[in-house]
């Protein structure tokens, strides 16, 4: 392990990427005690320019609400939202592959024909339907947003089911008489982990944008402060307040940049020989 | 004539994952809060349960569920896709009228994000480790962190309210209403925010796959022989490597095909274009469910014909694709 450390901090980009988001976790975690009033109240002039009022310093929106602690409380809600829906589809991803994986014939042919449904669709039409069907709350939107994430790493695994499972240490196992649930979770799902994550960054990354777009649309929980909800909001007064829409913006690209380029320098980090090139 | 057979294969392949996608969809749409009728009913301004229960009898409401989505499958045998109370029109010519604005601006940002991503990746490649490279992709990884309805904005800031150069929105100017190669022109302007801000995402995976994909070429043997012949770089850049490193590139269009008509729900919302993402949209906010499950079937009939056109690409481009199956 120290030896991956110190290949990561060899970096740049991992370095800034692991810096910069230490400072949105740094801003999710401090915002109840920077910020410990409720973000979406009524905190004072609406459309306050950003520098401006010392007790505003990125503005007020539309609504007279502080900017800076909607972007403070906004972290939490895009990591939390990125960190479930990652949980979720990395979950539905792993035990739809392995078991395609490992079992082959039929059951791998029905597993990856939904699989391919899945990505035939496209996933923020399908985000869109299950929005639709049930409601918008912050918990549906997340588990939504696993639902329709996991595919790439379904296959992902399958991937490194089907180049294991016939491994000796497998046939070992089989010899002694494991169980097809325990050589599946206990003796390869270990070995097949790292690719996938290392790939849940770009899971991750795409969820907060799934999640900021849906917000956007006004389709996602009105009532947490999220970044997409701020955007949106600010699109009525674009013409001329357009600080507005301009700061949450900033906040969720620096968000997925960060986990972008952790994810990155991760991958290059545990594949030393991919590194060189 | 082989390689129309292995795409036809593969094209009829996907049939049962079309109708796997219509029948789940289809059963997840009954679990909605409200059908049509509700919705009609809304839209008239309220009504007695006996009009409710007769409109329901008229639409076939009241089968059971899957009696219901046989006739529903039947109907699209037929290329019937339904009645959309909303618009007072089949389904299918609603999808028909905004299919033309989304397929333009697929188009459009397809080219674009392909070409710059190619162009870009190449000069990366060419150039790496150094300052070019580094540039280039710092640049791809800032375009993929990007929100694009947000660029989307920002674009409009900059370039239609303050420089005013660009029209903020809609597909074409009806004031001035033009004809021929003037309402071309005009419709052309109208897309050139839209395509930039849907193409900036796929521009930042393009131009990595074909920087990664160009040096992996670079360093083959053939390569080294087309240079030891005494080939000029450009000519060998060209002529040998490119071929080969294209085909990632075009995979990833059929893999992302699904993607692009995601992203231009958002986009088209931006900048207010009528087209399948906005429907979409709009059918999700007032609970047109008839037109939202024809949007679905479009859609996957669309990425199935963006993948057909890609295996056809991709086996001219590798010829070892039709001798090996």
């Amino acid at each position: 392990m120290p030896e991956v450390l110190r290949d990561y901090l060899r970096s740049p980009p991992a370095v800034i990427g692991l810096a910069l988001l230490l400072l949105v976790i740094a801003m999710a975690a401090s915002a109840g005690w920077l910020f410990p009033r409720d973000p979406l109240a009524l905190a004072g002039r609406p459309l306050v320019w950003p520098f401006q009022n010392p007790r505003f310093w990125l503005g007020t929106d539309n609504s007279g609400r502080d900017i800076a602690a909607q972007i403070f409380h906004g972290a939490r809600i895009s990591l939390l939202i990125g960190l479930v829906a990652t949980a979720i589809a990395i979950a539905i991803g792993v035990v739809i592959g392995a078991v395609a994986g490992y079992c082959g014939g039929a059951v791998d042919t029905i597993l990856m024909r939904v699989t391919e449904a899945f990505q035939t669709l496209p996933n923020f039409l399908l985000l869109l339907v299950l929005v639709v069907v049930f409601g918008s709350t912050i918990t549906t939107v997340t588990i939504a947003i696993g639902v329709v994430s996991w595919p790439a790493p379904a296959r992902l695994t399958r991937a490194e089911f089907l180049s294991l499972r016939n491994r000796e240490f497998v046939q070992a196992g089989r010899v002694l008489g494991l169980r097809d649930a325990r050589l599946i979770f206990g003796e390869i799902l270990p070995n097949a982990l790292p690719p996938v994550i290392v790939y849940a960054s770009v899971v991750m990354a795409v969820a907060i944008l799934l999640e900021s777009a849906l917000a956007f649309l006004r389709l996602s929980d009105p009532n947490v402060a999220s970044w997409g909800n701020l955007i949106g909001l600010g699109r009525d007064v674009l013409r001329v307040q357009w600080y507005v829409s301009a700061v949450p913006g900033i906040a969720i690209l620096v968000t997925v940049l960060a986990v972008s380029l952790v994810g990155q320098g991760l991958n290059d980090a545990l594949n030393p020989r991919l590194k060189r090139r | 004539m082989r390689i129309l057979a292995l795409a036809g294969r593969r094209l009829a392949a996907s049939l049962p994952t079309l109708l796997l996608i219509l029948v789940g969809v289809f059963l997840l749409l009954q679990f909605a809060p409200g059908d049509t009728v509700d919705a009609m009913m809304a839209q008239m301004g309220g009504g007695d349960a006996a009009t409710a229960r007769q409109l329901r009898r008229f639409y076939g409401l009241d089968l059971s569920v899957p009696a219901q989505l046989g006739n529903y499958l039947w109907r699209l045998v037929r290329l019937d896709l339904g009645f959309s109370s909303i618009y007072g029109k089949p389904v299918a010519t609603v999808i028909a009228e905004r299919l033309p604005a989304t397929i333009l601006l697929m188009t459009a940002a397809l080219s674009f994000a392909f070409f710059f991503g190619l162009v870009l990746g190449v000069v990366a490649a060419r150039g790496v480790g150094r300052w070019p490279d580094t540039l280039i992709s710092t640049l791809g990884l800032v375009f993929y962190a990007t929100p694009s309805f947000w660029f989307g904005l920002m674009a409009i800031v900059v370039f239609s309210i303050y420089l005013q150069w660009l029209p903020a929105g809609g597909l074409e100017d009806i004031t001035t209403a033009g004809t021929g190669i003037w309402r071309t022109i005009d419709i052309a302007r109208h897309l050139v925010l839209p395509t930039l801000t849907l193409g900036l995402i796929f521009l930042a995976i393009y131009l990595r796959i074909m920087r990664a994909s160009m040096l992996e070429v670079l360093n083959l043997d053939f390569v080294r022989t087309a240079r030891s012949k005494g080939l000029d770089e450009t000519r060998v850049v060209v002529r040998h490597v490119l071929r080969n490193a294209l085909l990632p590139m075009v995979t990833l269009i059929g893999l992302q095909a699904g993607t692009m008509l995601g992203g231009s729900v958002v986009v088209e919302s931006v900048f207010s274009l009528p087209g399948l993402g906005r429907l979409a949209y709009e059918s999700v906010i007032q609970r047109d469910l008839n037109t939202l499950l024809g949007i679905v079937f479009v859609s996957a009939l669309l990425v199935i014909a963006v993948n057909f056109v890609v295996d056809l690409v991709y086996a001219r481009l590798d010829p070892r694709i039709t001798t090996g199956t």
